[in-house]
């Protein structure tokens, strides 16, 4: 029953985070989104993504937004006010075939489920065996995909790279 | 039919929410509410993904004996690399927006458009 409570608080906050007009409110809604996500990571058993979600989610992104709202307009214009049709035929289409393609998954909390059995046994019996942490998340982040997270580390180099030179040639511009 | 629903409403809760993200990102002409709505997508597809790994009766992923049941630990993993990922993302899209807001002084998709037409 609360995880159902919380996925309609999550409902809500995010109809209301693009519904809102002023967009100093939409960025703190949303923070309040993350904080109830980072909740159901919790009720789902993922304290890691937990944390991160409350840190990265919650809190950068929070202070990103605020530090771009400061530059721009706070307000959004609306020319029209009505809800656009073509949009929301094209999203209707695509909800629907994404519902029709979750009957087929496996039931929610199966330990059946392909995705539990394959793979991942192995690691949660050689885990602590061959990395030495307790904690499975490390394991598998920093040693068995250790690949996956340099991948990540060169994404966010490269995005790192990307706002510099954005930003400096915004600078150059101005002098 | 209750079970059914209880065995899915995890995954339809996450389309619902994917879909107010893609809503926003294709209808809103406002580009900060097109940057929320693609923060909004991501988290639904989190959500999908940490769905998938729940294992009932399960306990958190940290060593705690051999026979201990475990919820899965590799979709939080992924998990983790996104979120980040995800950050990057929206931290080089504001970068663009500050960017075209000082070119255009506007944030607004349609009036920018109507600008670069006159501008041919």
């Amino acid at each position: 029953m609360a995880d159902l409570i919380l996925l309609f608080f999550l409902l809500v906050c995010a109809v209301t985070a693009v519904a809102q007009r002023e967009l100093l409110n939409s960025a703190i809604i949303l923070s309040i989104y993350s904080l109830i996500m980072a909740v159901v990571w919790v009720r789902l058993g993922a304290v890691d993504v937990a944390i991160t979600e409350a840190s990265v989610g919650a809190g950068i992104s929070t202070v990103l937004f605020i530090a771009v709202l400061t530059r721009v307009k706070r307000r959004e214009e609306i020319t029209r006010f009505r809800v656009q049709v073509l949009p929301l035929i094209v999203v209707l289409a695509v909800g629907a075939a994404l519902i029709y393609g979750t009957l087929d998954m496996p039931d929610f909390g199966s330990a059946a489920a392909v995705s539990n059995t394959h793979v991942v046994p192995r690691y949660l019996e050689k885990g602590v065996e061959e990395t030495g942490t307790d904690n499975y998340v490390a394991a598998i982040l920093a040693s068995y995909r250790g690949y996956d997270t340099l991948g990540e580390t060169t994404v966010i180099f490269t995005a790192g790279l990307c706002v510099v030179l954005l930003i400096r040639s915004e600078k150059k511009r101005r002098l | 039919m209750m079970d059914f629903i209880l065995a899915k409403y995890n995954f339809w809760i996450y389309v619902i929410i994917m879909m107010i993200g893609f809503y926003a990102v294709i209808a809103k002409s406002n580009l900060i509410k097109k940057i929320i709505g693609l923060n909004i997508f991501q988290t639904s597809v989190f959500l999908l993904f940490i769905s998938i790994g729940k294992v009932e009766g399960g306990t958190v992923p940290i060593y705690q004996g051999v026979e201990a049941v475990y919820i899965n630990p590799l979709p939080h993993v992924l998990i983790l690399t996104a979120i980040v990922v995800g950050v990057s993302i929206t931290a080089v899209a504001f970068a663009l927006v500050v960017n075209i807001y000082r070119e255009y002084g506007t944030i607004e998709e349609n009036a920018i458009l109507e600008m670069s037409k006159t501008d041919d």
